[in-house]
């Protein structure tokens, strides 16, 4: 059986997916993702032993350049679509007590 | 006969003897939008003021000599997830709802150079998560041969308007399916090419190492002209590779006698639709006639395919989408008490919850203590499908299918069990898995007056093999038909 998730899983994938949760969602959540869990345990039937994982689909190698200036955006047009901006920058919250 | 109906190839063709303009070209797709797409709801975003100066200036292009490709002039629909410089581009998100890029994917950057003409926006599922179009955070998006059932997705919008006859081609993008399973439901030809054939550069990624853009379009020759615009390196995709062989009209009309073809025998099991069965055997008669050699096989791993899929796409897109923070661009939330309250608040709000919930089940397995069981399980069980194709294609020069197990579901019946919906992607992700080109061709439609496409899939860069065989099999099949919508329109 695959691993059970328990509330407090649910809790730390609350903080690592930087998703807000109501109790009742997180259950339906918890729930999904078990039964998703459940289902992709079978692939623990496939011997994969000695298998290196496929992570690019091509036989790739760094490939160099030279480093040469060029034009980059304007940053007026890159805070177009700023949430909010303030003197050509991102505005946030303060970050720093 | 209206110009809407001609193909992309006849329109370019048109165009460029001076037969049409341009211009006519984008006022027929504008009507035609005009027309139909308040029932058919395929655009997110049409701007019709721009288009037309955009088509003046492929005319003037055309007629100067500057524009000679086979395409120039011809007006096409783009997926809402490619960017598209100062035209809003939302991956049908509310997170993305306001957005407006300043630049162009490079896949649209070579459509514009080829003289191509961009209508507007199509809708999707959000963030291409789902297979129905019914996620979009905007609208339902219907099929065309029947407006109350699914045109399938996530390209359910870009397919929906070339059945519709909205526009002559379409961008769509697939990473499980999402060009193959919808093309199949429409009734439109619409291939996912090898992985970095098309430069990824502007199309707001979903899982990175799945994902790539592709051409929808009538027929299979439609899509190999496309194709041969917009494939190419790009150093701003460093996984989009040099490849020299990309005249692929070339091939469109090529014989197909000899052509040893495979059909898995896993594919035509349980599970299969009677109709879709059907029209895979079909297909197979066709290409039999045609000249190929058709044969059952078994190609195994299977059963593999989508909790793999799974596990991977969910993991690449709760990284691929963490920069949607309401910082820089995107939705943020009114109210909010410091940073990390705003990211949470910005993204609880601006998802929906198929991509809270992929975000989520990626996220877990990614995390620490879970990513060996999990992650780095799902990408050894990926090498092992990989080496289950390779195999197949010592033997075979392609691979005959489905593209979905049924004809397209009736809207609102297929959200209520994800679980189910996945399962639904069983003829698709594993190409994407092992990174290969696959082609839907339209093949019948059933009783219930739906279309069903086959899908033929090839080994890496096997493209003209495909459209070879697609162009082959529509030759036997005979001319495509239109949808009652369509044609009802033509006898007003």
């Amino acid at each position: 059986m695959a691993e059970t998730i328990m509330d407090k899983t649910m809790d730390e994938i609350e903080i690592l997916a930087k998703l807000y949760l109501t109790a009742e969602e997180k259950e339906k959540a918890r729930q999904e993702m078990q039964r998703m869990l459940d289902y992709v345990d079978m692939l623990n039937a496939l011997d994969t032993e000695g298998v290196e994982p496929l992570t690019h689909l091509f036989p790739i190698q760094n490939v160099f350049r030279e480093d040469e200036v060029c034009e980059s955006t304007p940053g007026a047009e890159i805070l177009k679509n700023a949430p909010r901006e303030k003197d050509g920058q991102f505005l946030v919250p303060k970050t720093i007590g | 006969m209206q110009l809407t109906e001609l193909t992309a190839v006849e329109l370019g063709n048109k165009i460029r003897t001076g037969e049409i303009g341009a211009v006519e070209a984008a006022q027929a797709s504008l009507e035609q939008i005009g027309r139909l797409d308040f029932r058919v709801q395929a655009y997110l975003t049409v701007e019709p003021e721009k288009v037309l100066l955009q088509a003046a200036e492929v005319e003037r292009g055309i007629r100067s000599g500057a524009l000679t490709g086979a395409l120039a002039g011809v007006p096409i629909a783009v997926k809402d997830n490619i960017c598209t410089k100062d035209m809003k581009t939302t991956c049908a998100s509310r997170i993305l709802e306001n957005f407006v890029p300043f630049y162009d994917a490079e896949a649209v950057v070579r459509l514009k150079d080829a003289g191509l003409v961009v209508l507007g926006k199509t809708n999707m599922d959000e963030f291409a998560m789902g297979s129905t179009t019914e996620t979009s955070a905007f609208q339902t998006t219907k099929n065309p041969w029947e407006l109350s059932h699914v045109p399938g997705g996530s390209s359910g919008g870009s397919c929906a308007a070339v059945a519709a006859g909205e526009c002559f081609a379409a961008l769509g993008s697939d990473t499980g399916g999402s060009i193959r399973q919808p093309s199949s439901y429409c009734g439109v030809a619409g291939i996912k090419p090898t992985y970095g054939t098309v430069s990824r550069y502007g199309l707001i990624a979903y899982a990175s190492s799945l994902d790539q853009i592709g051409p929808i379009a009538k027929d299979v020759r439609d899509c190999a002209a496309l194709l041969e615009v917009i494939a190419a390196q790009d150093k701003k995709d460093s996984t989009s590779m040099a490849r020299p062989d990309t005249n692929f009209l070339q091939a469109v009309g090529q014989s197909v006698k000899g052509l040893r073809v495979g059909i898995p025998t896993e594919y035509l099991s349980e599970g299969l639709d009677d109709d879709v069965q059907e029209a895979v055997m079909r297909a197979a008669g066709y290409l039999k006639e045609a000249g190929a050699v058709v044969e059952e096989f078994k190609l195994g791993l299977m059963e593999y395919t989508i909790p793999a899929y799974y596990v991977i796409a969910s993991a690449e897109a709760s990284s691929n989408l963490e920069r949607f923070d309401g910082v820089k661009y995107g939705y943020r939330a009114k109210e909010y008490e410091g940073l990390h309250d705003m990211y949470k608040r910005s993204r609880s709000e601006g998802f929906g919850p198929e991509v809270r919930r992929r975000i989520m089940l990626g996220s877990f397995v990614l995390s620490s203590g879970y990513y060996d069981a999990y992650y780095l399980k799902a990408l050894r069980v990926r090498a092992r499908i990989k080496q289950a194709f390779d195999e197949a294609f010592s033997g075979y020069d392609m691979i005959l299918g489905p593209a979905a197990p049924t004809a397209a579901p009736r809207l609102g019946t297929s959200l209520a069990d994800p679980m189910k919906m996945y399962l639904s992607d069983i003829y698709t992700v594993a190409v994407n898995l092992a990174g290969l080109p696959g082609l839907t061709v339209p093949c019948m439609v059933n009783a219930e007056g739906l279309p069903i496409g086959v899908q033929l899939i090839g080994d890496c860069f096997a493209e003209k093999k495909l459209f070879a065989a697609g162009a082959g099999l529509e030759a036997v099949r005979g001319p495509w038909m239109q949808s009652d919508l369509v044609r009802g329109e033509e006898q007003k």
